[in-house]
């Protein structure tokens, strides 16, 4: 289904500027001119903001040591990315590549698992009548507010308790917890799984939880998509719990890792260069999944906008 | 569910507080304290030793394969102030801190006064050690009590002048060797358009390092309480004296670290720097296009004759409360700051300037580095090392000192105030940060 509209957005998009020419197109809201190029200003000055660091640091990681300050910041000097990338990929027996898979594990497997627990929670928000249940919906709402910085230093304790600390699973299983997730996932559960089509898989004889991921799933996925993504971005860029809770550095991810050897720069001039090409890297997994997912994204974040 | 965590949150951090308060009035260090017991443990012993010393695993690994029972299993982070002290500290709490943790010396005393370290008086060849050491040094790890050792020394940060040897020639200004000259060469290398140095706004102990040269002492203690000094008349003299230079516009006060301050340097219009031995690298990664047109000299004096240094940075080796194995730790710690074969290890990985007077002997520290046109400038930094003064006393609270002088500092070199005022609040608050967390101080 998301599919088919990709397909049809995207003749459409290239239409467009021949439409906007032509006053009687029948386009309903027409936007002025003027409107027009003020919004695109704003986008466009937004848009160099975000993108001016990244260029940067492009450039920096491109940059032998020597002409990282003494050439113009936003522009390359000799091109030794690739050599700098060979540098730091072989620094310390490749501990940079033990960080990246690490940052994989505890997003990629964290963001799944974390995913299938806030679908399944908010569709039965959704959709199963129990006494509590808005109690427990407003309870999860105000986990929301609560920043996982704060919760960092009590699991720590609470993982000391069971001599979990500086294990995998001391990042991993709070990863899983997703308020969010299932804030998303029941408001769109209500609103594009229809009560009919439950009814008739149990009318078939399916269990629930076989109508749960047979049937309900599938019109879920955009809200799960974007639950997931999110989750991925924030555990990949989760920094503060693994700061806390882990000290072997095999278990790092990427961005404890990269902190660890920033605040070492004084000292090792060289980890300068490795923590701009290693950020540099570390956004790259970051860019493909967002670029691979995020047709059903943006379905998802519109859900229940018009209604 | 989220309601019960935060609860629990709630109750765990209250908790928290409580025991850390509790420690604090519980153990005011007195002078009489006595060592903690430290007997040989029979057996395999595995010790964990917490540090953010680059390279450091290779050095443990020399030690684990002469040493098959007491294996010792590095653990890592961001230096002290980036995170780890506050994970040994909450490690002490939940009580699983490491056997061993690196601590820098004005981190000490705060660990001290909430209990977190182990007296390794009692401890095979500790005391014995003391002669090893460089004398200031020991000073840092034992608080001037004579039967204890809260920590191993392990690098040091002795201070001199890094100079550029040709522009001083070139523009025949004399290489200055008291602060009256330097200010006098600071007016002519003005003249030329440069800078003779820069004023660091963020690095207080670079600054500490300036008072402790002029013989000015931050903080004591009598064994009951503390006495907080940011203001007693050396240290307001040495505020004064950078004052009159920042007002003149004799030095410039770009942010440290960054790269603004790196090209100043490089591009030749920064020509001094008062800083520590370890500064040689940061030079020579921050200003490569200077190569060979450097060269180091004792810091100036405050009175012509004068022989002394300050120090900045360097840290020790300790053995947190609660190891099991302190003799194993201790023994690990000694061979760690005083064997030949480890200090070159850790000189060569992460330049480490060592604290033991062998150390200075290296033949990695005698050589002539090229940066510096080929002088041995690790003989200069030996003969500072030697001259700075023992009596230097860290106080429990330095990260907030640090960040209170550091708000004041900035201010006053956008022109907002000045440097003794910025003292005279970071003397304040610290007062006020020790009385909430029940440190015993002399108001």
């Amino acid at each position: 289904m998301s599919a088919m509209k990709t397909d049809s957005e995207r003749p459409a998009r290239r239409v467009r500027p021949v439409q906007s020419k032509n006053p009687h197109a029948p386009r309903a809201p027409r936007e002025s001119p003027l409107a027009r190029g003020g919004a695109l200003i704003v986008m466009g000055v937004f848009t160099l903001y975000f993108l001016v660091p990244i260029w940067w640091l492009l450039v920096a990681a491109s940059k032998s040591r020597s002409q990282f300050t003494t050439t113009n910041p936003l522009w390359f000097a000799d091109f030794s990315l690739f050599e700098n990338i060979g540098n730091l990929v072989a620094y310390r027996d490749g501990v940079y590549l033990k960080w990246m898979l690490n940052s994989a594990l505890y997003a990629g497997g964290g963001a799944l698992i974390g995913t299938i627990i806030a679908g399944m929670c908010g569709y039965a928000l959704a959709k199963y009548n129990f006494p509590g249940r808005e109690l427990i919906f407003n309870v999860v709402l105000g986990g929301v507010l609560v920043p996982a910085t704060a919760l960092a230093l009590p699991l720590f304790l609470i993982f000391s308790q069971i001599s979990l600390t500086n294990t995998f699973w001391s990042v991993f299983l709070p990863s899983l917890v997703s308020p969010f997730g299932v804030y998303l996932a029941r408001i769109y559960a209500s609103a594009s799984v229809p009560d009919e089509l439950i009814e008739a898989a149990r009318l078939d004889g399916a269990g629930e939880v076989r109508t749960f991921f047979t049937v309900s799933v599938r019109m879920m996925v955009p809200a799960l998509v974007t639950v997931f993504l999110f989750q991925f971005v924030a555990i990949w860029n989760n920094f503060f719990l693994p700061l806390i809770m882990l000290r072997d550095e095999t278990l790092f991810p990427v961005t404890l890792g990269l902190y660890a050897w920033n605040s070492q720069v004084n000292q090792i001039p060289v980890l300068r260069d490795y923590v701009l090409i290693g950020a540099l890297l570390s956004i790259i997994p970051l860019i493909i999944i967002f670029l691979l997912l995020q047709r059903f994204w943006r379905n998802g974040l519109s859900a229940g906008s018009v209604k | 569910m989220h309601m019960k965590r935060r609860a629990v949150a709630v109750a765990l951090l209250t908790a928290a507080t409580v025991a850390l308060t509790g420690c604090a009035t519980a153990s005011s260090p007195d002078g009489t304290a006595s060592a903690d017991a430290c007997a040989p443990s029979t057996g395999k012993v595995d010790l964990t030793f917490t540090t953010w010393i680059p390279g450091v695993e290779e050095t443990v690994a020399v030690w684990n394969k002469a040493n098959p029972d007491i294996q010792v299993k590095v653990q890592t982070g961001p230096n002290g102030n980036g995170g780890t002290y506050q994970n040994f500290f909450n490690q002490l709490k939940a009580g699983n801190a490491p056997d061993l943790g690196q601590i820098e010396y004005d981190a000490l005393p705060n660990f001290r006064v909430q209990d977190g370290l182990t007296n390794l008086a009692a401890c095979d060849g500790v005391l014995d050690a003391k002669s090893d050491f460089v004398d200031w040094t020991w000073g840092q790890v034992n608080f001037g009590e004579d039967k204890s050792v809260y920590a191993i020394p392990q690098d040091a940060g002795p201070m001199a002048m890094f100079y550029r040897a040709d522009l001083f020639k070139a523009n025949n200004i004399a290489i200055p060797t008291t602060w009256a000259e330097f200010a006098t060469a600071a007016e002519q290398v003005r003249a030329t358009g440069g800078y003779i140095t820069n004023f660091s706004q963020s690095d207080i102990n670079q600054f500490a390092g300036f008072v402790w040269q002029a013989g000015g002492e931050w903080f004591k203690n009598d064994g009951d309480n503390w006495t907080v000094d940011l203001t007693d008349p050396t240290t307001t003299k040495v505020a004064a004296y950078w004052q009159d230079l920042i007002d003149r516009d004799l030095v410039s006060t770009n942010p440290p670290w960054t790269d603004e301050w790196n090209n100043a340097y490089n591009s030749g219009s920064n020509w001094t720097w008062n800083s520590a031995a370890w500064g040689a690298n940061s030079i020579a990664s921050g200003a490569p296009d200077t190569a060979g047109k450097w060269a180091v000299a004792q810091s100036p004096q405050w009175k012509a004759g004068d022989k002394a240094s300050g120090n900045w940075g360097g840290s020790s080796t300790a053995v947190f409360k609660g190891s099991k194995h302190p003799y194993e730790a201790a023994k690990f710690a000694l061979w760690l700051n005083t064997s030949d074969e480890a200090l070159t290890m850790l000189n060569k990985s992460a330049n480490l300037y060592p604290a033991a007077k062998s150390g200075l002997e290296l033949p990695a520290l005698k050589a002539g580095v090229p940066f510096y046109g080929d002088q041995a400038i690790y003989d200069e930094f030996a003969i500072a090392s030697a001259q700075v003064s023992p009596n230097f006393v860290w106080g429990p609270t330095m990260t907030q000192t640090y960040n209170d002088v550091s708000d004041g500092f900035k201010a006053a070199v956008s022109g907002k105030g000045t440097l003794s005022e910025a003292l005279k609040v970071g003397q304040t608050n610290t007062i006020a940060a020790m009385t909430a967390q029940s440190i015993p101080v002399n108001k």
